[in-house]
């Protein structure tokens, strides 16, 4: 197996009087992309948090390549882990470029002026991305999915062994899911470690090597997609009913059931398409 | 000039500061020309740089320029150089563009600890000299308090933000007429003058203090100016890219306040700089702190310098207080960039 980059021990936490993380065990290994799953509010992006040192854990440990995480300093853990968030509001005009390149900050001097090579990654992240047309364009009128792309960027130019993304596909198109999912897979064939948090459980599936299972602040399951991806553990996690079909090649695809009304689909389906859809 | 894809590289760095160098220079001396006796830029020019004054200029107009023109010119450039720093700092602190000492009431906090050493520090046989440290304490309280009740973390919504320096302003104009009309300041203009904000009361001894808290200030602030840049993309974020957050706000914090807390013991409340110039330069050379924070020091100096021509000027036999000028120009800027915000933010 590879290297462990970043492994969470018994980490637990609470906010404002709430346990939002009540021992959670993982870990992330040098070459994959963990997906992370789990409800609303069942802890993920305070996983994310605590991984970047931005919360402390109330009890447990945090280790970044084998070394407790308090003994790096900002800057040190700032070129080891990299963090694109949800999405956040930038209140003065700054170009696409000038914040995807922001992200070499971790490795700059004092007043931070880029070098040739700093900007030349910047170029590439977008290029990569796919948002060299949205350089000059101001980042206050990019749309939401836009502004997630821009994010994205940002957090390749910080160059970092470890990458964490808190739901990166949240406001994109399919075409450009697909695009960062792949986009991700290429990083940790190279090497990296990724640890993407998503809704998508379909593309989760897809795309990541393992997948993580929170519920109630605890690792439901943790493992490949096809044995984390099960009705029991999507009722239990989500509190839906599910059928979970499996492509050919053993990708797990999940069909949440309609209401309790008899799990018959609310949506009307046209005459012409009910044939192939019964087929 | 405007900010495009390319990087800032220290060359246009030093361009952009070379050529607002140059206007500020050109403004001083419109500035050293301007009064009611009118002189022309020849005789400025050899008044300032001459090798000695009997040499050319006649003696009164010699006076006039080294003895009442360019003190005041030093202390508007140096009050306007803070406050549009200022102004800078708190849009950045605050994540705000609508951010100002003034609108958010620590210029009227400094503008109250000032005037209380200036009503009650005779008793306590406290001089002038105490005014500055007591602004500096009034406008530090006052940042320190609109942290605590605007809430500390992420962004303040506008409104909340704008509620805040509302009151805040009331409370301060209330305790200051308060004060003064207890200690009996209010006889005469002097009280009229420090709400409305003035440079007629220049003083070297003054301008020298304000001019050291500016520089202070500024070296403390400019090394920063990145770490501004990524403050923009939330206070998370910034941590994440490895900046020491809360460091960072203690350091512009102090230095607001010391800045803030100088120009206004020195000349009142002096509304809306801190407002206008950032504007007008984000606009023209784009939100990169690294330029934002020098530029707006020059931009400031050059614009107060104007406005203070200009109050001295406009009325034959009299002058305007210069607040008077900065606040016409600025109230409705603000509420153009205000009615602009709402129209794009999803904050209520």
């Amino acid at each position: 197996m590879n290297e462990i980059v970043l492994g969470f021990e018994a980490v637990s936490l609470r906010l404002g009087g709430r346990s939002v993380l009540a021992g959670v065990d993982l870990t992330l290994f040098a070459g994959e992309v963990l997906g992370l799953l789990g409800a609303n509010g069942a802890g993920k992006t305070s996983l994310l948090r605590i991984a970047t040192g931005v919360l402390a854990p109330d009890a447990g440990a945090v280790r970044l390549f084998g070394r407790p995480l308090e003994e790096f300093s900002r800057a040190e853990r700032a070129r080891r882990i990299a963090l694109v968030p949800q999405r956040s509001e930038v209140p003065f005009p700054f170009p696409a470029a000038e914040i995807v390149r922001m992200g070499r900050a971790p490795h700059l001097g004092l007043l931070g002026f880029e070098s040739r090579e700093d900007v030349a990654l910047a170029d590439r992240a977008m290029e990569e991305v796919g948002i060299r047309e949205l350089a000059r364009r101001s980042i206050v009128e990019l749309s939401g999915g836009e502004q997630q792309l821009v994010a994205i960027a940002r957090g390749l130019v910080q160059a970092t062994p470890i990458l964490l993304l808190d739901e990166p596909t949240a406001f994109l198109d399919l075409r450009h899911r697909v695009h960062v999912l792949r986009l991700v897979r290429g990083l940790a064939r190279a090497g990296g470690a990724v640890l993407v948090v998503s809704h998508d459980l379909g593309l989760a599936a897809r795309f990541c090597d393992r997948l993580a299972l929170l519920c109630a602040g605890r690792v439901l399951a943790a493992g490949i997609p096809a044995e984390v991806l099960t009705p029991s553990h999507l009722a239990a996690a989500f509190g839906i009913k599910a059928t979970v079909f499996h492509a050919p090649d053993g990708t797990p695809l999940v069909l949440p059931e309609g209401d309790a009304r008899g799990g018959e689909s609310q949506v009307r389906v046209p005459d012409e398409h009910r044939s192939k859809n019964q087929s | 000039m405007k900010a495009g894809a390319l990087p800032l590289s220290p060359r246009r760095l030093a361009l952009v500061l070379l050529l607002l160098l140059a206007l500020l220079f050109l403004c001083g001396t419109l500035a050293l020309m301007a009064g009611p006796a009118w002189l022309p830029p020849s005789e400025v020019l050899r008044i300032l740089f001459g090798s000695s004054v009997s040499s050319g200029a006649p003696l009164p107009a010699a006076d006039i320029v080294l003895r009442i023109r360019l003190p005041r010119l030093l202390l508007g450039g140096i009050v306007g150089a803070s406050l549009s720093v200022s102004g800078v700092l708190f849009q950045a602190l605050l994540r705000n563009p609508l951010a100002d000492p003034f609108v958010l009431g620590v210029s009227g906090g400094a503008a109250l600890g000032g005037i209380v050493v200036l009503g009650f520090g005779g008793a306590l046989g406290l001089g002038y000299a105490a005014v500055p440290p007591a602004a500096f304490l009034g406008s530090i309280a006052t940042a320190l308090l609109l942290f605590a009740v605007a809430g500390g973390r992420g962004r303040l919504s506008s409104t909340s933000l704008l509620l805040t320096g509302v009151v805040f302003n009331a409370i301060a104009s209330a305790a200051i007429v308060f004060v003064a009309t207890l200690s009996g300041l209010s006889e005469g203009t002097s009280i009229f003058l420090w709400l409305i904000g003035s440079l007629s009361a220049a003083r070297e001894s003054a301008t020298l203090l304000v001019a050291l808290f500016l520089l202070a200030g500024l070296a403390f602030v400019w090394p920063q100016a990145r770490r501004l840049d990524l403050l923009a993309l939330g206070e998370e974020s910034a941590a994440q890219l490895g900046v020491d957050v809360e460091r960072v706000k203690r350091i512009l914090l102090a230095a607001t306040s010391l800045m803030v807390g100088a120009a206004v013991s020195v000349s009142g409340l002096i509304g809306f700089v801190g407002l206008i110039i950032p504007h007008l330069l984000r606009l023209l050379l784009g939100p990169d702190h690294r330029l934002l924070v020098p530029a707006s020091a020059l931009g400031g100096a050059i614009f107060l310098i104007l406005c203070d021509t200009a109050a001295r000027t406009v009325l034959a036999g009299g002058e305007l207080p210069v607040g008077a000028i900065t606040a016409l120009a600025g109230g409705p800027l603000f509420l153009f960039l205000l009615r602009r915000q709402q129209g794009r933010s999803l904050l209520p």
